[in-house]
């Protein structure tokens, strides 16, 4: 396929990424195996000693591993909705992170439901969601959710890569025989003839405007597991759009952080530039002004309304004897700072955005921590005929390290498939950049 | 007629007794025989029906009598009994935590130490109200929350009114425990404690067990020994009669001590369903605590140490009146 000077610059500056590994991503990658190897041991005697190894009991029936998965689904659903969106739109700026948004969807979406898996007592009869399938409940409709959202991102990012399949297959990169072959397979004969340019547009386009719509039904779908009981905190109306816009900023933070990461890497800045960073920032002050705004009516009515149950949440969550300081640190660093340092002429840099935005997604794992491990000790009846430790949900070192090795998991399919494509985009992208950016970075560049 | 009515129903129940008799006899047949203890042999050979489908022959001394043994097909489990619509009312005037029906329970059910599918809470529903006992199964919701939302059709509710498990379906999600707003349901964190006997029958919702690491259990108002005309253990243990069980159908309502009309009775003590506002449609009802048996102190003072630190947040509540 041909490609103009400026996609042929990019090829050439990121060929050396996908021509070899490099000690750096072997020493990572050495180190991602190892704590899997220590999550698998944990699931070793998760499953030979029973779920007893984990800190869930009667009462906190669901911990770390649905928080997790909450956590990494919706960075997928994120990726699906920034990608579909930045695809669709007609600006040029938003082109070369596009392929970051979708490797972030393709990815957590992998990692995300292996947390379920790890959470049903019976992982051995997991073919029974499909041979008695009950559709009246919401965990059928989630698994529906996730199976379709998966085939979606796969097939998402799998139309954006043939072009770039055929330019590494006609590059002749110093590649083993068998990488050859593959690219080779995976480009499909793609020749770049004007029909099959239409086409593959076509689809790509059409993937777009499906998963856009997608991710926002199975985000709401997926906060409907706990909208439709009826427990404090959790039986909400607000709840579907709340979670569709805590994934998507919760995304979009993961996204800057991803991006500075590989800009220092691999030198991209010429492609990930800090205008990027700016205008990532200012999507993330929207999205935390919206998220905040959902979390203070949620808290807000919750506490004038003072019903029975709903006040005793609320309680837990603010008083500093139980929840009070992660409530505070998950609104503060979660809402406010990424705020405060975008709206800051002086802060709104590269620097200190990915800072913020690396602190936000933290402190929205904790906030994820809120909303499912609170309500589920706030029971309706009182819990004293039951044993001490089912008060209280305390997290055991096996889900910690399950926890751990399942972001292992995360890092490592990003170390692999950024060796084994270009992180920037070749064959999609076009020049973004004015004149006198240009010529500046060219500058740096060479 | 209506003795024409009684006489036709005796018959028929006696034809379905004796019905049972031969399915669980058949059952227990291929049961005993893996067990295989040396008995002096009768001579009689009995034909059974294993249960891979096989016509097998033994000898009637190898049959022995398996109180827990299903006597129903799991697809019958799940359908229930034909013409009941199970109940309950508790009467919280008379308890007074003696918990001989936990005990009795957990007898019942050989369930491992301290997984109670009955448990007794102390309940006070405001600051200046008297607190009282309040002992809890599951409520066997006419719209239950745990049964709406379970994904493989594991838990159920059945045309008597019966909200059952197979543990051989869970997948172990526990989302009917995150649904029921009761707390009624008990997961099996570790692989249960039970004896080998009992782990080695084969399970049925109707008789919960054997316990199954990793799924979900609770109170199933022991179906199993409805159909043989038995109240179910908590009913028969509790010393003051606290419980009645019966057939909301038939009207009438047992507490072991006393049979009475079901409607009367929820009339005349002004009998109330918890937390009614949520909208399960309990089949449960309580008696309001009026006129106490017994003073409230006298469950906590009475009760061993153990059961004492599971209440020792509400000791002034309970200290206090002495």
């Amino acid at each position: 396929m041909e490609l103009n000077t400026y996609q042929q610059e990019a090829f050439d500056y990121q060929r050396k990424n996908i021509e070899t590994y490099g000690k750096r991503a072997w020493g990572w990658t050495i180190f991602y195996v190892l704590c899997i190897l220590v999550g698998l041991y944990a699931l070793y005697l998760q499953i030979a000693k029973g779920h007893g190894v984990t800190g869930m009991r009667d009462n906190v029936v669901w911990g770390l591993f649905i928080v997790n998965f909450i956590f990494f689904i919706g960075l997928s659903y994120a990726g699906a909705i920034i990608a579909g969106i930045l695809h669709l739109s007609k600006v040029t700026w938003g082109k070369p992170i596009i392929r970051l948004a979708q490797f972030m969807t393709l990815i957590s979406v992998i990692v995300g439901p292996i947390f379920i898996l790890l959470c049903v007592g019976r992982f051995d009869r997991m073919h029974h969601l499909f041979i008695y399938p009950r559709i009246q409940s919401p965990l059928t409709w989630d698994v529906m959710a996730v199976v379709t959202f998966f085939a979606g991102s796969v097939l998402f990012l799998y139309l954006a890569l043939i072009k770039d399949f055929s330019v590494y297959r006609d590059a002749k990169l110093d590649i083993p025989k068998w990488k050859q072959k593959l690219y080779k397979i995976l480009a499909l004969g793609y020749r770049g003839a004007a029909s099959q340019k239409r086409h593959l547009l076509i689809s790509q386009n059409l993937m777009a405007i499906i998963m856009i719509p997608l991710s926002i039904v199975v985000a709401s779908i997926l906060s409907w597991i706990f909208g439709m009981t009826l427990r404090p905190g959790w039986h909400s109306t607000i709840f579907g759009p709340y979670f569709v816009l805590g994934a998507v900023y919760s995304g979009c933070g993961l996204l800057i952080v991803a991006m500075w990461f590989y800009r220092k890497m691999y030198k991209l800045d010429y492609y990930f530039t800090d205008r990027h960073f700016k205008y990532l920032g200012y999507i993330m002050l929207v999205l935390a002004a919206g998220y905040g705004y959902f979390t203070f009516s949620e808290y807000f009515t919750g506490w004038f309304g003072s019903e029975k149950w709903d006040s005793e949440l609320i309680h837990k969550l603010f008083s500093p004897a139980e929840y009070g300081w992660w409530t505070f640190f998950a609104n503060f660093a979660g809402i406010v700072l990424p705020i405060a340092i975008v709206a800051i002429p002086a802060t709104r840099k590269p620097g200190p955005i990915t800072l913020v935005a690396f602190i936000m997604v933290i402190a929205m794992w904790i906030k994820r921590y809120l909303i499912i491990v609170p309500t589920l000790e706030t029971t309706l009846l009182p819990m004293q005929d039951t044993r001490a430790e089912y008060v209280k949900y305390a997290a055991t070192w096996p889900e910690w390290a399950l926890t751990i090795a399942g972001i292992a998991t995360f890092l490592l399919f990003f170390t692999v498939m950024s060796k084994f494509v270009t992180v920037v985009p070749v064959s999609g992208l076009e020049d973004t950049h004015t004149h006198h950016e240009q010529h500046q970075l060219q500058h740096e560049h060479h | 007629m209506k003795q024409e009515e009684i006489n036709d129903k005796g018959r028929r129940d006696f034809i379905k007794t004796a019905a049972i008799a031969t399915v669980a006899a058949t059952a227990c047949g291929s049961l005993a025989c893996s067990c295989s203890s040396k008995k002096a042999t009768t001579g009689d050979k009995v034909k059974l029906l294993s249960p891979n489908g096989e016509i097998v022959e033994i000898d009637s001394a190898y049959l022995k009598h398996e109180e827990h043994m299903a006597i129903v097909s799991k697809l019958e489990a799940r359908e229930g009994i034909a013409g009941k619509k199970f109940v309950m009312v508790v009467d919280l005037a008379s308890c007074k935590n003696a918990r001989s029906c936990v005990s009795a329970c957990q007898k019942w059910h050989y369930r491992p130490k301290e997984t109670e599918w009955l448990t007794v809470k102390l309940l006070q529903d405001s600051e200046k109200a008297a607190p009282y006992w309040f002992p809890k199964q599951c409520f066997h919701c006419d719209n239950p929350p745990c049964v709406k939302v379970c994904p493989v059709d594991a838990t159920f509710k059945r045309q008597d009114g019966l909200v059952l498990i197979d543990n051989e379906r869970c997948i172990g999600c526990k989302f009917c425990m995150a649904a029921c707003p009761y707390s009624t349901r008990v997961f099996n964190w570790d692989e249960p404690d039970q004896p080998f006997d009992i782990r080695s029958l084969t399970s049925n919702p109707e008789t919960g067990i054997p316990a199954k690491v990793g799924t979900v259990e609770k109170c199933d108002f022991c179906p199993d020994r409805a159909r043989e005309g038995l109240l179910p253990p908590c009913v028969e243990a509790c010393p003051n009669g606290v419980f009645y069980f019966g057939d909301e159908n038939e009207d009438t309502v047992s507490n072991g001590l006393e049979t009475v009309s079901f409607s009367q009775l929820i009339k005349d003590r002004a009998a109330y369903r918890y937390q009614e506002e949520l909208g399960t449609k309990p089949r449960v009802y309580y008696l309001p605590p009026k006129d106490r048996a017994f003073p409230v102190e006298k469950g906590y003072q009475d009760a061993d140490s153990a059961i004492k630190e599971r209440f020792k947040d509400y000791k002034d509540l309970l200290e206090a009146k002495e």
